[in-house]
């Protein structure tokens, strides 16, 4: 339930460089988590912890190597105070939990946290700090579990040109 | 009512008129994947219980990242590609052709009023044949396989209106440089960049893809260059297609309208870590480089490489000591440079000329960086760790500034050669 704290501007490389992009499992993938940037998160993190950053969190590629290495590491929620666009789709499809949190930079590395998505707040060694909700359309990807159990029983989808 | 390009492409797409924020499922015109970010999107389309992809045709796949294969994982992901390709009746450019943003333009397979995604992050390139064009994961391409369409947040847009007229070795990369750094890594994040105004329209296609390629870079969706004369010559030279106008309403709603006039730009050098750490090129010049890379999916053309070669003016040899790596975008472009001689000047004066591909912006298949190196690169990212050890640095700029660091070794301004 440790924080990871992170800084600004946190690219996919850092998160997982190029050289394991051939790798797959998220568990195989977490032992490069970080790697050469902060190489304690991959012998340390564990089921539970939580990534915490500042913004545009997850700029650069598009790899979704990058959700799945910290899926992979046992992190299941990342909190933020912006994030960027790809990989918070790709958060949100994978089953990695992005949490805009307007105070982020208020938490510190190594704090408790325990997350109430229904009440819309995190709780940071007592602390209570507000997080925005999840945009409909993506909430509704969140509450499946993911993308993939999303659209796994559907046949075909209506498009907003033939709805 | 007035619209922005984005807001017209949607609203064409959905038959109705659409704004900025709606979420709409969207018919998506192509879908390219790669290597590296395919075989987990072939896996995913699997999961989602995908037996037939939506239209085999829509479908544009190709090598680039690791190629030829640089590790038996590669070439393993290469065979499970290319089986994909054949069980599905999909086109497979396999890695004969170059670099995924190259040819999905070089090859037409993206046009004005198109919306088109990829599976890596600069797919945003097509924006400079007009196209709504973004970068997405492989779990969202899995779903577009399956079903052809994706769930897009209409985007709202910054018009960026570019006047003037570049100075002599100053151009495209520059201009986006300095964007990058007065945008920021993350100004754009969620929105469209419009470029227009008369300096965009001076640019050639090469540059407006240079200029497309980074709007990533400023966290947009997409950046797309109003259509033109010269973008459908470019793309009625590769397809069936009748021209038509595009482009956003003076009155269209827009979040920012933002202005720049290129004249007296310098050369710009993005500084590491992150790209939107921008200066003149005279604040850094004389900082020592071990590699200069150019190519790949930003200045990987043969205008690029005729940029370069004209730096170079009579010199016959780059500097002592530094590894100069030279890589067309793609075989047409590698043939283009080969055909007007720049290939074998490059060689003579000692670069290392590689078959097209990603290269060392790929951080993984072969020109990476020692602790310590310094590598100038006329790519798109100088990320730490990005070419190889995270104790690299790398710095970004065009390739005529690449070109005269290399014949100097060191980073040196190319109006003082």
């Amino acid at each position: 339930m440790r924080v990871w704290k992170f800084g600004n501007d946190i690219d996919t490389d850092a998160i997982i460089p190029g050289r394991f992009l051939t790798i797959y499992d998220p568990a195989e993938l977490a032992k490069h988590a970080f790697e050469g940037t902060r190489d304690a998160f991959a012998k340390e993190a564990g089921e539970g912890d939580i990534v915490v950053a500042g913004t545009n969190f997850g700029c650069g590629s598009s790899r979704e190597h990058a959700p799945l290495a910290l899926l992979g590491a046992g992190v299941k929620v990342v909190v933020a105070k912006s994030f960027a666009r790809i990989f918070y789709r790709n958060a949100v499809n994978t089953g990695l939990l992005p949490l805009v949190c307007p105070e982020a930079e208020t938490i510190r590395d190594g704090e408790t946290v325990s997350v109430d998505i229904a009440a819309g707040f995190i709780e940071v060694d007592g602390r209570r700090l507000a997080v925005e909700p999840i945009p409909g359309f993506l909430k509704e990807i969140v509450d499946a579990g993911g993308l993939v159990a999303y659209a796994k029983d559907l046949e075909r989808v209506e498009t907003c040109s033939t709805e | 009512m007035p619209a922005t390009i984005a807001e017209k492409i949607f609203s064409q797409k959905c038959g109705r008129s659409v704004r900025a924020g709606d979420v709409v499922m969207a018919p998506v015109d192509a879908a390219m994947i790669h290597d590296i970010t395919g075989p987990l999107a072939v896996r995913v389309f699997r999961e989602m219980g995908g037996e037939r992809v939506y239209d085999p045709e829509r479908i544009i796949m190709l090598f680039d990242h690791q190629v030829p294969a640089d590790s038996i994982p590669a070439a393993e992901n290469h065979v499970f590609m290319r089986q994909f390709a054949d069980e599905q009746g999909i086109h497979n450019y396999d890695l004969l052709e170059g670099v995924c943003h190259q040819v999905v333009m070089e090859k037409g397979r993206a046009a004005p009023g198109e919306i088109v995604v990829g599976t890596d992050s600069h797919t945003c390139t097509y924006g400079a044949a007009g196209a709504f064009a973004t970068g997405i994961g492989s779990t969202d391409m899995g779903f577009v396989l399956k079903f052809g369409a994706l769930y897009f947040r209409v985007p709202e847009s910054i018009l960026v209106e570019v006047e003037g007229a570049f100075n002599r070795r100053v151009g495209a990369k520059d201009l986006i440089l300095s964007l990058a750094g007065d945008i920021g890594a993350d100004g754009a994040t969620y929105m469209a960049l419009e470029f227009t105004g008369k300096a965009m329209h001076d640019m050639n296609m090469a540059g407006r893809m240079t200029c497309a390629n980074m709007a990533i870079e400023m966290g947009a969706k997409a950046g797309i260059v109003t259509p033109d004369a010269a973008t459908w010559e470019y793309v009625t030279a590769r397809r069936d297609i009748e021209p038509f106008d595009l482009a956003g309403d003076p009155d269209a709603e827009y979040r920012e309208r933002r202005h720049y006039d290129v004249t007296g730009l310098a050369p710009q050098v993005a500084v590491p870590h992150n790209v939107d750490n921008v200066v003149d090129v005279t604040k850094v010049a004389g900082t020592k480089v071990d590699q200069v890379f150019i190519g790949s999916c930003t200045n990987g053309r043969y205008e690029d490489l005729a940029e370069a070669a004209e730096v170079m003016g009579n010199a016959d040899r780059f500097a002592d000591g530094v590894r100069v790596i030279v890589i067309p975008a793609s075989r047409t472009e590698y043939l283009k440079a080969l055909r007007g001689g720049l290939i074998e000047r490059f060689v003579a004066a000692g670069a290392l000329v590689e078959a097209p591909c990603c290269g060392p912006c790929m951080g993984g298949a072969f020109g990476l960086l020692a602790p310590g190196e310094v590598s100038l690169s006329t790519s798109n990212r100088n990320f730490r760790g990005r070419q190889g050890s995270a104790q690299a640095s790398v710095y970004l700029s065009s390739p005529a500034t690449a070109a005269a660091s290399a014949l100097y070794g060191e980073i040196t301004d190319p109006r003082e050669v």
